[in-house]
């Protein structure tokens, strides 16, 4: 049976939630291309140098906080009820949360677009970060707030369902999908509270005129004790792919449950006690911390590394099962047809490469090589805009078939989609990379200056912004391969024919039973998580609100 | 719990490369001497900017052998910096002090490792040494407002003998290349020795 069979109602949920996210990434990847051809000089008639502003903070609101969201809910939903083979358990619940979740994303939305629509009252060109002072209306901060209350929804819809399970399997461990899923909701709840603290008690009320001032440096505090925990947010549901599902598409099993559980562990344990390694040039912080952090930050890429590990020894394992031979010759063997195995692999691949510009990233001193230079994004678009991006994408080619019970259609179409991504994605991320290093700043629209030279070691920034808007052409006809297989999969008819994929998902190869059961323990996780962030976190943020919570404090300055 | 061999290698090996990176980073700061922006200790009011160091920005010889410069970088420009380069001495030892009364900025002098963030109500401390006389770009890499995009500046080294001193060495103010007597005497009360006042301890 395939899912919309056995659980029609959550398959409509799920559903739902990813046409918002490909809605998102569809238009997101429109204002993208502008971006580009913008900051590039290649075309600057559409808008003008400010409405930039709102256009980039569209883009960030639709790609970083929108489609991921969006996408990850429906992902968990179908991955809870399907390895605990349940439904959720009031099903008006489910759809409350998405609902608010959706009102919040257009309430955003709404208010981004009055900054450039001129019947619109609103302005919300503050980016997808809104650093205080630069102010946007009230409905922009309800409507993020929104969008995270109903995603807490989703949060909740998960834990509750896996207490009823237990209930019926007091002596059962849990499903590693939904291990997976709990712990990065868990993850999710612990990091929106910095956000949703910055938004629901400063911003949100000194835009509406409550309060008179806010302290600048502790709402961008709390926005990055948010921020950094956020990329695991993304990050962890693709790794939740390629632990789960990338291994069947190989050809054959997981490696090592229990390290997966591990894994998952630490990132819920470690993501957010590191969030000040996005504030190493902010004055007000010591030094101590930003090294402290700078530390566990470090200290968080061993997960990675050990995912790195699992994932090419799952595909090796896969690929000697399909008859692959010799040290390399292997990966001859494997599906490199298939869209979603070969997407999930040219993540993975993507993802590896972004890692050592992170490590650069992460250093306190090195950073200041990079820090807010057309580098950062070369990076993220890496990291989210890729490793998560394209997983997603290419699990959405395996998932959608069994959400709606029709076969994927234009399969020649999804088969180069993930080829184009990804070399677009070389392209444009490789030539942000270096012009940045040449100090050309990011969120800048018209980054060329009277006063200032930049140098270029290889290649002239010409040649850079030439290869920065072909590869965004390329990513853009990528988006609309996928948008095209997608839309023509959903539409068309049920056929007689079965599926040809199914959501069966083969044990792993070491399961859980010789792990200790203290790793299904989740109270245990969140006790040392709290207690890392209250050491992490107590000081600085004690330390900032002893002269008082609104001081050093700015009035609003609209944008 | 059993762990392939393999991986229990692979495990070791990653935990000895994440000390390294760590190691590099300790070696970085405590042998070279580079390290990043700290806490000064020091928060004023941004509404306020004229009961401090920054009421009267510019440069000044803060002693022999110590240049300091105030910074205000506010929407969209840095003064001094923008209408007038940031003149500082080579081969000395320059600290700069930069703070916003608006909203947050970027400071960034392309091709240094001079690069911060200015926020309201802080102050942004960088201490360098220029080598050789040579003219920067200085740009604003965080989006302030509608006029971000041309908020830039030029930060000038020039040798130490063409930023004048006054007699005793502790004061004296140059806000830009043609630095004027008058400029210097406006500001010989404000000592730079002396900390703004702050908001609180
Ligand atoms: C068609 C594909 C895409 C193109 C052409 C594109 C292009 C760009 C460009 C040129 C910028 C830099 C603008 C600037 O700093 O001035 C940017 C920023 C950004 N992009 Fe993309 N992008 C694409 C896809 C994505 C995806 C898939 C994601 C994430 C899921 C993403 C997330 C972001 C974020 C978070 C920013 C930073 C916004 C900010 O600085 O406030 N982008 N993009
Ligand atoms: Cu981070
Ligand atoms: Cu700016």
């Amino acid at each position: 049976m395939t899912y919309v069979d056995d659980f029609p109602g959550e398959a409509r949920v799920v559903r739902t939630a990813f046409a918002v996210a490909f809605a998102s990434i569809g238009l997101g990847g429109a204002l993208g291309v502008l971006q580009a051809l913008f900051r590039t000089g290649y075309s600057r008639s559409l808008f003008s140098a400010v409405d930039y502003y709102s256009v980039l903070t569209a883009h960030g609101v639709l790609m970083a906080l929108v489609f991921t969201t969006f996408f990850i809910v429906g992902l968990f939903a179908w991955g809870v009820t399907r390895s605990l083979d349940t439904g959720f358990r009031d099903l008006r619940f489910t759809w409350g949360w998405l609902a608010l979740m959706t009102l919040g994303t257009l309430l955003a939305f709404v208010s981004i677009l009055g900054g450039i629509v001129g019947f619109i009252p609103t302005h919300a060109a503050v980016l997808y970060t809104f650093y205080a002072p630069l102010e946007a209306s009230p409905t922009f901060y309800l409507g993020l707030a929104l969008l995270v209350v109903g995603s807490w929804g989703a949060g909740v819809d998960y834990v509750l369902t896996l207490r009823d399970w237990r209930a019926d399997n007091p002596d059962e461990r849990i499903p590693l999908q939904t291990f997976m899923a709990v712990s990065t909701m868990l993850l999710w709840f612990v990091c929106t509270l910095g956000v949703a603290v910055e938004v629901v008690v400063f911003l949100l009320p000194w835009s509406l005129g409550l309060i008179p001032r806010v302290d600048p440096l502790l709402t961008r505090t709390l926005f990055w004790y948010f921020g950094h925990a956020v990329v695991y947010f993304w990050l962890l549901p693709a790794y939740f792919v390629w632990y789960t599902i990338f291994p069947k598409l190989s050809g054959g099993r997981l490696f090592s449950d229990p390290l997966a559980r591990v894994v998952f562990v630490l990132f819920l344990v470690l993501s957010t006690p590191v969030g000040v390694h996005h504030q190493y040039g902010d004055p007000g912080l010591s030094q101590g911390l930003k090294f402290v952090q700078m530390t566990s930050t470090y200290f968080i890429l061993l997960p990675s590394l050990l995912t790195a590990f699992t994932v090419v020894a799952s595909m090796e394992h896969g690929a000697r099962q399909r008859g692959g031979e010799g040290r390399f010759g292997w990966l001859r063997a494997l599906p490199w047809e298939n869209p979603s195995f070969s997407g999930i692999a040219l993540a993975g691949l993507a993802f590896a490469a972004s890692g050592f510009g992170g490590m650069v990233n992460a250093g306190l001193n090195v950073n200041a090589l990079v820090h807010n230079t057309m580098w950062v994004p070369g990076h993220f678009h890496l990291t989210v805009g890729t490793a998560v991006a394209l997983t997603f994408m290419a699990i959405t080619y395996w998932l959608l078939p069994q959400l709606t019970g029709k076969r994927l259609r234009l399969r020649t179409l999804a088969a180069v989609q993930p080829y184009l991504w990804f070399v677009g994605m070389v392209f444009m991320s490789n030539a942000m990379h270096r012009i940045g290093l040449a100090g050309v700043p990011r969120r800048t629209s018209e980054p060329q200056y009277e006063q200032v030279i930049f140098n270029t070691p290889i290649a002239s920034i010409g040649e850079l912004h030439l290869q920065t808007v072909g590869g965004a052409f390329l990513l853009f006809a990528s988006l609309l391969c996928f948008l095209a297989v997608v839309g023509s999969t959903w539409l068309g008819e049920r056929g007689a024919k079965p599926l040809a994929v199914n959501g069966h998902i083969p044990s792993a190869l070491s399961g859980p039973e010789h792990s200790p059961r203290v790793l299904d323990d989740f109270r245990v996780w969140v006790a040392l998580t709290v207690l890392l962030l209250l050491i992490a976190y107590g000081p600085p943020l004690a330390a900032m609100v002893q002269n008082g919570l609104f001081a050093p404090g700015s009035a609003p300055i609209p944008a | 719990m059993e762990i392939h061999r393999l991986e229990k290698i692979w495990i070791a090996v990653s935990l000895v490369f994440i000390v390294g990176l760590v190691a590099s980073i300790v070696y970085g700061v405590a042998g070279m001497g580079v390290g990043t922006v700290g806490d000064t200790g020091q928060q004023l009011d941004p509404n306020a900017l004229e009961e401090t160091r920054f009421a009267d920005p510019g440069g000044h010889w803060a002693s022999d052998d110590h240049y300091v410069v105030t910074v205000v970088a506010r929407q969209f420009l840095f003064q001094p910096g923008s209408q007038e380069p940031v003149m500082v001495p080579a081969n000395t030892t320059v600290t700069l002090y930069v703070t916003s009364p608006d909203v947050v900025h970027g400071f960034d002098v392309v091709g240094t490792h001079l690069n911060a963030m200015v926020i309201p109500g802080q102050v942004t401390k960088l201490t360098t040494e220029f080598d050789e006389p040579k003219s920067y770009g200085i740009v604003c890499h965080e989006y302030c407002g509608a006029g971000h995009q041309s908020m830039a500046g030029q930060l000038v080294v020039v040798p130490a003998d063409e930023l004048p001193r006054n007699e005793s060495g502790a004061a004296g103010n140059t806000s830009g290349a043609n630095a004027t007597s008058e400029s210097a005497t406006a500001s010989a009360d404000a000592s730079p020795a002396v900390a703004p006042p702050e908001v609180s301890a």
